[in-house]
């Protein structure tokens, strides 16, 4: 267990520096643009408003959140300890509502639609994948093109057409939002019933894009694993074809348990814009309101916390990996 | 050289996606020499006209008129003409007088008439008929009869002095004019947009700016991670120590975060297309970065390049020579993939309203932008969004068709 501290201390350590960088260039990127920002954001914002004093509220309160009339490193501490404390100040298009308060909302719906949906997409996808390995000939002919074209669709393309099918012709499911228009979020059957049915389109479009990647890598992996020696071996010992298979699939998950985590990481973005589309309630959509009203606090929070996100899965799957991985073991045991 | 790009040749996936991308190149420099116009003129007052071919009503009257007699002419123009909820109407009107429903078929246009005119009466009342469905029977009746009346329609102008109407000619319900001379005939065969342009014409031109953004970000992306993977694996020590932090950082934080937050940053009047096509390249090298890296260190220590070194070539003449023949398949490849990732970037990125700007060349991601905002999907206009998806997907697809075949022509573990 000695030998493990240290894999995980460096892990840790690797997130936190990754986080601060993470911290940096979502600070300075938005300021690289000319000018004053606060004033560039006031200006949008006061576009309409002709009280003067209430412009000149909007700016101080704004200045004073920001620090933008102090030195550049005070600004940047200034907004950590804003980061820290969860306040982000108000929202530019949801106002008077906080940037704090608009995130809660939305990232658990997408936490609940993504989550589940990769880890469905990813299951099914790999033992397709190692199926098409196995047994090859017309099952593997089939699954390969299928694959391909699957994965080969954006997204939103998916999306567009699960949701022409389904909701606009058959009329089976709802087109948009994570649950009726007509009701108020509560723990009723009727409330749940229409949350299920608004599930269904944006959870399978990302499952079935999740699919043709998965299967691809997987079959892949496991064509390149069934031709290697310790499989010739087992197989000259004459030991069951069903026991191989498990080994193989065991050596083949490796890098695979990487693509989940990458897909926790990179899916996002497709799942950003599958929200998008079915206008889920969720941070793709959040994203969308916020860059179309300008809403520069809501970006800068959004695209944070998806980075974290990201940042913390990545975490997460390389402790995994560490456990699972008799390599890495090997490797600390030196 | 020669033989390596017979052996791509011979590999089937790899010759179906060439074809279909090379397919698609054909089409994106030809179009524009056969319909030379802007891409982006507004042609269609109104949204989304249907897929056809639109001949000038104007141009129609003063051409030469020819007289067909045929027999269907006329119950065709009132199927034309009879939407479905007057077939609907009249099917009401026929069970309330009494005719049984499984003799009725609402598709069947003749029988339907012949049915309504044997059973129409102004004057009958079917109970539960309130006034205004009746004058509505009323009218409808009227207007079936105004169809099939034989009588001729007047072309008339209005006379400047008196502003009386004077008949300019006659026009018979067997007239038919020759398409072909007609010299005002548009032919749109993916109809109009939402702001009335060309969906074909944009079509071509946005596929266009969309491989240009591809090729023009995979190969920033490609050059960054090819010099950067060289130098961090052949230089090694303290510089591969530094680029590999740089790397794997950039590895771990989403690309597409940082793609929405320079793209935010940038103000829609300075986003073109190919600036959002560098920063797009600016922020996918990582993987390639990597890749190269790792490839380079396998090869570093290999007898030829030992070879080299002891013979006094110099650094670029060992990169060059012993080093990128070896890792050239993988590069292609790696380009392949990232030009394919960055159109789909690019539409992801207009998708969420962060794509160049919009006045000066369409993409494909901004004619799906356009579309989604006015819900072609959800208004069933599919002539705007799905020839964009299918376009999209035909380039993603021949992308990685060529991919998968050239990876198994280069890595011989997946061959069949």
């Amino acid at each position: 267990m000695k030998g493990y501290r240290n894999y995980f201390l460096t892990k840790l350590l690797w997130f936190l520096v990754t986080l601060v960088v993470a911290f940096i260039l979502n600070f300075t990127l938005p300021r690289l643009m000319p000018g004053d920002p606060v004033a560039a954001i006031v200006a949008r914002m006061a576009q309409g408003m002709s009280n003067t004093t209430g412009v000149q509220a909007i700016y101080e309160q704004y200045t004073e959140l920001f620090g933008t009339n102090r030195p550049i490193v005070e600004q940047f501490f200034i907004y950590m300890r804003n980061v820290f404390r969860g306040d982000f100040g108000f929202s530019f298009s949801q106002y008077p509502r906080t940037v704090a308060d608009v995130l809660r909302t939305s990232i658990g719906w997408t936490i609940a639609l993504q989550f589940p949906a990769i880890v469905v997409g990813w299951s099914i996808g790999n033992w397709l994948g190692a199926l098409a390995a196995y047994r090859k000939g017309t099952f593997d002919k089939i699954l390969m093109p299928a694959s391909i074209f699957a994965s080969s669709l954006p997204a939103f393309g998916m999306a567009i057409i699960l949701l022409v099918i389904f909701a606009v012709s058959l009329k089976w499911l709802p087109t948009s939002g994570g649950y009726g228009y007509d009701l108020i979020p509560n723990f009723s059957w009727r409330f749940m019933w229409s949350v299920i049915t608004h599930y269904q389109l944006p959870f399978w479009s990302i499952v079935l894009i999740t699919i043709g990647g998965q299967a691809i890598g997987m079959r892949a992996m496991a064509i390149y694993e069934l031709n290697s020696d310790y499989v010739k071996y087992s197989r000259f010992m004459g030991i069951k074809d069903g026991k191989i298979v498990r080994y193989v699939f065991r050596n083949a998950m490796l890098p695979q348990i990487t693509g989940l985590a990458l897909a926790i990481g990179t899916m996002l973005f497709g799942a950003v814009v599958a929200e998008v589309i079915f206008s889920y309630p969720g941070l793709g959509s959040t994203i969308l309101t916020a860059v179309l009203g300008q809403d520069y606090p809501l970006v800068s929070a959004t695209t944070l916390i998806i980075t974290i996100m990201a940042l913390l899965a990545n975490f997460i799957i390389e402790i995994i990996y560490g456990i699972l991985d008799p390599r890495i073991k090997a490797a600390q045991a030196d | 050289m020669k033989h390596t790009l017979r052996q791509v040749f011979e590999s089937g996936k790899f010759v179906s996606g060439f074809a279909i991308f090379v397919a698609i190149l054909l089409v994106v420099t030809i179009y524009p020499l056969l319909v030379p116009e802007p891409p982006l003129r507004i042609i269609g007052q109104g949204t989304f006209f249907e897929p056809g071919i639109y001949v000038n009503v104007y141009d129609s009257i003063s051409a030469p008129h020819f007289t067909l007699n045929l027999d269907e002419a006329a119950e065709r123009r009132i199927a034309g003409r009879l939407a479905d909820r007057d077939r609907g109407a009249i099917l009401t009107w026929l069970v309330g007088v009494g005719i049984p429903e499984s003799e009725i078929d609402i598709a069947n246009t003749e029988q339907l008439l012949d049915q309504w005119f044997s059973n129409f009466d102004p004057t009958v009342r079917i109970p539960g008929m309130t006034n205004a469905d009746r004058n509505y029977y009323i009218r409808l009746n009227s207007s079936i009869q105004g169809l099939l009346s034989t009588e001729d329609v007047i072309i008339a102008h209005a006379n400047e002095e008196t502003a009386s109407l004077e008949a300019a000619g006659t026009i018979r319900p067997s007239a038919y004019v020759n398409v072909g001379q007609i010299p005002n005939v548009r032919i749109l065969p993916l109809g109009t947009d939402n702001f009335g342009r060309d969906v074909l014409t944009e079509l071509v031109k946005a596929t266009a700016v969309s491989l240009k953004i591809g090729f023009v970000a995979g190969i920033i992306a490609t050059t960054i991670g090819l010099i950067l993977g060289l130098v961090s694996g052949y230089v090694g020590g303290f510089v591969d120590d530094v680029l590999m932090f740089i790397t794997n950082m950039f590895i771990v934080i989403p690309s597409f975060v940082l793609l929405i937050l320079i793209s935010f940053s940038i103000s829609q009047e300075q986003r073109g297309a190919v600036t959002i096509a560098v920063v797009i390249g600016f922020t996918s090298w990582v993987w390639t970065a990597r890749a190269v890296r790792s490839q380079v260190i396998s090869l570093r220590n290999r007898d030829h390049v030992n070879l080299s070194k002891l013979s006094g070539h110099s650094i670029a003449h060992i990169i060059f020579r012993d080093i990128l023949p070896y890792i050239a398949s993988y590069v292609v490849m790696a380009l392949i993939l990232q030009i394919s990732s960055a159109i789909l970037a690019e539409a992801g990125l207009s998708i969420l309203g962060l794509g160049p700007k919009t006045t000066e060349v369409p993409t494909l991601g901004l004619m799906m932008n356009w579309a989604m905002i006015y819900q072609a999907h959800i208004l069933g206009k599919w002539w705007a969004y799905l020839p964009v998806i299918i376009v999209i997907a035909l380039i993603a697809f021949s992308m990685n068709l060529m991919n998968t075949g050239l990876d198994q022509v280069f890595n011989p573990a997946l061959r069949e």
